[in-house]
């Protein structure tokens, strides 16, 4: 199952704001991060992860800083900010009012519900 | 296993990506930083999980995506950076950034300086005011040696070029200060007017393209630096002129007179330190904005270009002669002098390489008018050469207008072998730096022969 462009591009703000929410991280690891998380259901072109960095960092819920890490390269960190945990408050409670309302009317219309979905009947994909 | 060739190679793929990448405005190199520590990052475990360099390259830069895009997605996020700015001092840590804070505080230094030792002869009692002929003559004195000591700094100049300099900036102070000049006569105008141009382009010229004035090119990168320093400078004035409008009009509406302070403080000293700071200016943009000489040049040459031909044209068609009025000459020398100015910057910005086009024929249009309005002025000087009489200023003028003449003669020649493809635009570009030396030459000949040979008037 591939999840539209749409949902991905919607669920792209919480879900750095929260993998930064846990520490500090970089590009490729947030990315690493993603596909952990989804189990590779969520699949983002590498490169977009960037402008999206940018533009939480403009409007000011993450903040980047350079250092030198173990491979000798510099490399961009990001952590968040007091005003990006804010959002990302927020943000949780407007996905999970999506999320109770979308789980009552697959209760309603007797559609299977998230309990069928469990991540750990899911194999793993390739590459991941 | 990687071998080191395998490497290499890597590395030079990389190299390609990054400045393919760089080509994109709107993403800067720190974010191409980013992505290449990304990059690398995806093809040292693509590489650790068993594919081969190349192979783990393709699949990286697969999986980054589309570049167009991705450089679509920055500039929506930064439309900013699509307006290129200019930034003096880089927000990047590191060497660069440190050199850019010494930079910007020599050249404070510098300007400060220039401000500072226009107003030492106040201290000797001479004031602007009341010895404009004094001001007037040692003016490019206060200001090009200390533009001159920052292109030693940034160029790093040898001991040998320095003396040059130096001896140079003496020489013209002595053949400025010593001669007896008769009080508002037309010789230390002449001084006035010509000590600047000689001191440009020998010294500042020299100073600036260091060990590369023999060359074409750095002589043509001097030519370039003149007329972007012009337009900054013009810039710079414009801003300073509302700055003191303003602080006049405010000063006035509680009862002070602050005019008196402009123009013995203010004027003076913002006038010579803007040289220093156009001219920082210049040098830190030259490669990141583009250069606007060009971009007036494209303008102004088809409107110039209109106006020689319907000059000419009005001139023989009614065959009104040219008039030998006190400054006709010097309205011609303007005349040649924006012509040669439009030749010079639009050659500046060329690509030798491009074949003849439309504007190429408008600049040989623009050149040939030019100098069949000079001509006809020139005849209608040389029929009545007793009425014109050999004041020293009109012996000055006609030098430059032969001077100006030649150099565009020859340039139309050229023009023309280029349109008809019998010679490469390149010719040209040589015959135009291989001129400068010409200006500087004669400059310096009418400030150190004109005043004894005229006795000073």
């Amino acid at each position: 199952m591939e999840i539209s462009k749409d949902l991905t591009a919607a669920s792209s703000t919480p879900l750095v704001l929260a993998i930064l929410a846990e520490e500090d991280s970089y590009g490729y690891a947030i990315l690493q991060r993603v596909r952990e998380l989804s189990e590779g259901r969520l699949e983002w072109t590498d490169g977009m992860l960037y402008p999206v960095l940018h533009r939480l960092g403009r409007l000011g819920y993450i903040e980047g800083r350079w250092e030198v890490a173990e491979s000798g390269r510099r490399r961009k960190y990001y952590r968040i900010t007091a005003q990006g945990r804010l959002h990302l408050d927020e943000q949780r409670r407007q996905w999970q009012a999506v999320d109770a309302t979308l789980r009552g009317i697959w209760r309603t219309v007797g559609l299977p519900g998230p309990a069928d979905f469990t991540m750990s009947t899911r194999p793993l994909p390739a590459g991941g | 296993m990687p071998t080191q060739d395998d490497a290499r190679s890597l590395e030079e793929q990389i190299d390609q990506w990054r400045t393919y990448l760089r080509r994109r405005q709107a993403i800067h190199s720190v974010d191409v930083a980013e992505l290449e520590d990304h990059l690398r990052e995806q093809i040292a475990v693509l590489s650790d999980s068993g594919l081969d360099t190349d192979e783990a390259f393709l699949v990286a830069v697969k999986r980054m995506g589309d570049l167009d895009a991705l450089s679509r997605e920055f500039a929506r996020e930064h439309s900013d950076r699509l307006w290129k700015q200019l930034v003096l001092v880089s927000s990047d840590s590191g060497e660069s950034r440190a050199h850019a804070q010494t930079e910007a505080v020599v050249v404070l230094c510098l300007a400060v300086a220039a401000a500072a030792l226009i107003k030492v002869p106040a201290l000797f009692g001479i004031q602007i005011g009341e010895d404009a002929g004094f001001y007037a003559r040692n003016l490019s004195l206060f200001v090009l040696p200390l533009l001159t000591v920052y292109f030693i700094w940034k160029r790093r100049l040898d001991g040998r070029t320095i003396a040059w300099l130096g001896a140079g900036f003496v020489a013209a102070a002595l053949f400025a200060n010593v001669y007896p000049f008769a009080p508002d006569g037309s010789t230390q105008t002449l001084t006035a007017l010509h000590l600047p141009i000689a001191l440009w382009v020998a010294l500042v010229g020299v100073a600036y393209a260091g060990p590369r004035w023999r060359a074409p090119d750095g002589r043509m990168d001097f030519i370039r630096f003149s007329g972007e320093l012009f337009i900054y400078y013009a810039l710079i004035a414009l801003g300073g002129g509302v700055l003191m409008g303003l602080t006049a009009m405010i000063f006035r509406a509680i009862g002070i007179d602050i005019e008196p302070v402009f123009e013995s403080w203010v004027l003076p000293c913002g006038a010579v330190g803007a040289v220093v700071i156009a001219s920082w200016l210049v040098e830190a943009k030259q490669s990141v904005v583009e250069n606007m000489a060009p971009v007036l040049t494209r303008l102004f040459t088809p409107l110039f270009a209109a106006v020689l031909v319907m000059f000419v044209g009005t001139v023989v068609w009614t065959g009104r002669g040219v008039g030998i009025e006190r400054d006709v000459l010097i309205a011609f020398d303007l005349l040649l002098v924006v012509v040669l100015a439009l030749v010079l910057y639009a050659i500046s910005a060329r690509d030798q390489e491009s074949p003849p086009g439309l504007f190429d024929v408008l600049q040989f249009v623009l050149v040939v008018s030019a100098l069949a309005a000079d001509a006809l002025a020139l005849w209608a000087i040389a029929a009545r050469i007793t009425d014109f009489g050999l004041a020293p200023n009109r012996v000055a003028a006609l030098g430059m207008n032969v001077i100006l003449l030649v150099n565009l003669a020859r340039s139309a020649v050229l023009y023309l072998r280029f349109l008809r493809r019998r010679a490469s635009f390149a010719a040209l570009e040589r015959w135009q730096t291989a001129y400068v030396p010409v200006y500087a030459v004669w400059a310096t000949f009418v400030v150190i022969v004109f005043p004894p040979v005229f006795a000073y008037i």
